[in-house]
């Protein structure tokens, strides 16, 4: 696990990408570290939306209280707010595709130097499909990935070009690793800020996409 | 008009035939036409094709139309969660088209509204876009082109959905997020057939609460449905 132990942990980069939010967003969480942000949003109102038609998503329900109705994009049992809206699923990526949701924050495999994401199949591994991650990164506001910054050899998830298949083309506005938080620019990935402990030399080291 | 019947496979007679294509509303196992999957696993109908977000589990709904062989493909965003399901696509017995979640639920959309095609940005530059007419439109920042991908609306020969309640003239109310691909599955099918919880008189439901109106359904019956929970997530009292 060369790299993974250096920097942030999965709950300091969740904390950091709640950071990416502002008060009054509508917000979209991937599946996995991206899930943990909800813990770290703080007295920011910010509305969560899960893609099979909910806006205002709240915690998981009391055990008991269960309601197979009332499930999140990851097919989990969750429970409602006083704010929360429930709509049809071409309504729900109607307002992704709009343009409408402020941020999405995600998991990646790859992410490329200008902005491409690779996270939805590995060719040769079991695929199970896309879900609504294309129409994901195609429509909101701004793509926020969320990753181990190097895969479990060791090697670089920041690549020059993405080698899996795309999810989406020139998408990803922010990159939060354990080692720091880059930005797609012009030419390649800038680096916004290090993790604590993280030299910029060791994340220089630990990325093969052209830095700026 | 009557359009309620009396079990689901009544509600299904006449409308099925092999190599046919059905839209079915759900998402995962919520909100899932669970009595007419049965239903036609009964009825044995074959060589079907399903636009259907997912393809349930092994021995639950589109699940069980596996077991079975009756699928011939899916058009599908996600099929995680189906051991059968990856043993007859691998070995070549069964096709998969996938659709980004929310193209596929547009495609129905569409096809539910007469517009046989459209262009969206999802997808493009990705396997997805392959085959596919790009056009570019001036929607970027300060008028920049971008790349859309032209995709098709689907015209189902049946679509089954799942609601709620409905009243007998078939205007549908669904619950929570169990609505999800069923509006606009109803609406891209010649023959709609919907099951419901509950089956109410013309008048019991608020005119202005209906999500499916019944111009979209032709048949609809009444069950008793199992709902069963795929994932059930909890936390403790003393967190809450």
């Amino acid at each position: 696990m060369a790299g993974e132990s250096k920097g942030w942990d999965r709950n300091q980069m969740a904390a950091r990408a709640a950071d990416e939010l502002e008060d009054g967003w509508y917000v979209n969480l991937g599946i996995g570290i991206p899930t943990l942000v909800a813990n770290y949003v703080g007295d920011k109102d910010i509305t969560l939306q899960s893609e099979n038609g909910m806006l205002g998503m709240g915690p998981f329900p009391i055990e008991g209280e269960e309601d197979p109705d009332l499930i999140n994009a990851g097919k989990q049992t969750i429970t409602e707010l006083r704010r929360t809206s429930y709509f049809d699923s071409a309504t729900s990526f109607g307002m992704i595709r709009g343009g409408k949701i402020a941020a999405a924050i995600l998991g990646a495999m790859e992410v490329a130097e200008n902005g491409d994401l690779a996270n939805w199949m590995i060719p040769g591994k079991l695929v199970k499909g896309m879900g609504g991650a294309m129409d994901l990164v195609a429509g909101v506001g701004r793509v926020v990935v969320v990753m181990d910054h190097t895969n479990k050899h060791g090697e670089s998830k920041l690549l020059k070009e993405c080698t899996l298949p795309l999810t989406g083309t020139g998408v990803v506005d922010r990159i939060i690793t354990n080692l720091g938080v880059l930005d797609v620019v012009e030419g390649g990935l800038r680096i916004v800020e290090l993790a604590d402990g993280v030299t910029e030399e060791e994340l220089r080291a630990a990325t093969d996409a052209t830095i700026v | 008009m009557q359009k309620v019947y009396g079990s689901a496979a009544e509600a299904l007679d006449g409308v099925l035939f092999d190599g046919m294509l059905i839209a079915a509303g759900g998402f995962g196992l919520c909100g899932i036409p669970e009595l007419l999957l049965e239903a036609i696993k009964e009825a044995g109908t074959k060589d079907l094709t399903f636009a259907s977000n997912n393809a349930g589990v092994d021995d639950f709904g589109i699940g069980i139309l596996l077991q079975t062989k009756q699928v011939k493909k899916m058009m599908s965003s996600y099929v995680g969660e189906n051991a059968e399901f990856m043993r007859q696509y691998l070995s070549g017995e069964l096709e998969l088209e996938f659709n980004p979640q929310g193209t596929l639920a547009e495609r129905m959309r569409a096809g539910g509204a007469g517009i046989p095609g459209f262009y969206t940005k999802t997808g493009y530059g990705t396997q997805v876009a392959e085959g596919k007419e790009v056009k570019t439109f001036p929607t970027g920042p300060d008028g920049a082109e971008e790349h859309y991908i032209l995709e098709n609306g689907i015209f189902a020969d049946l679509s089954i959905v799942k609601a709620w309640k409905a009243d007998t003239t078939g205007n549908a109310i669904f619950r929570k997020t169990a609505r999800n691909f069923n509006p606009p599955a109803a609406m891209c099918g010649k023959v709609c057939v919907l099951e419901v919880e509950e089956i109410v008189e013309p008048g019991e439901l608020e005119p202005d609460h209906i999500h499916l109106p019944s111009i979209y359904v032709h048949r609809v019956v009444q069950g008793a449905h199992e709902k069963r929970i795929e994932q059930r997530t909890v936390r403790s009292k003393e967190d809450a």
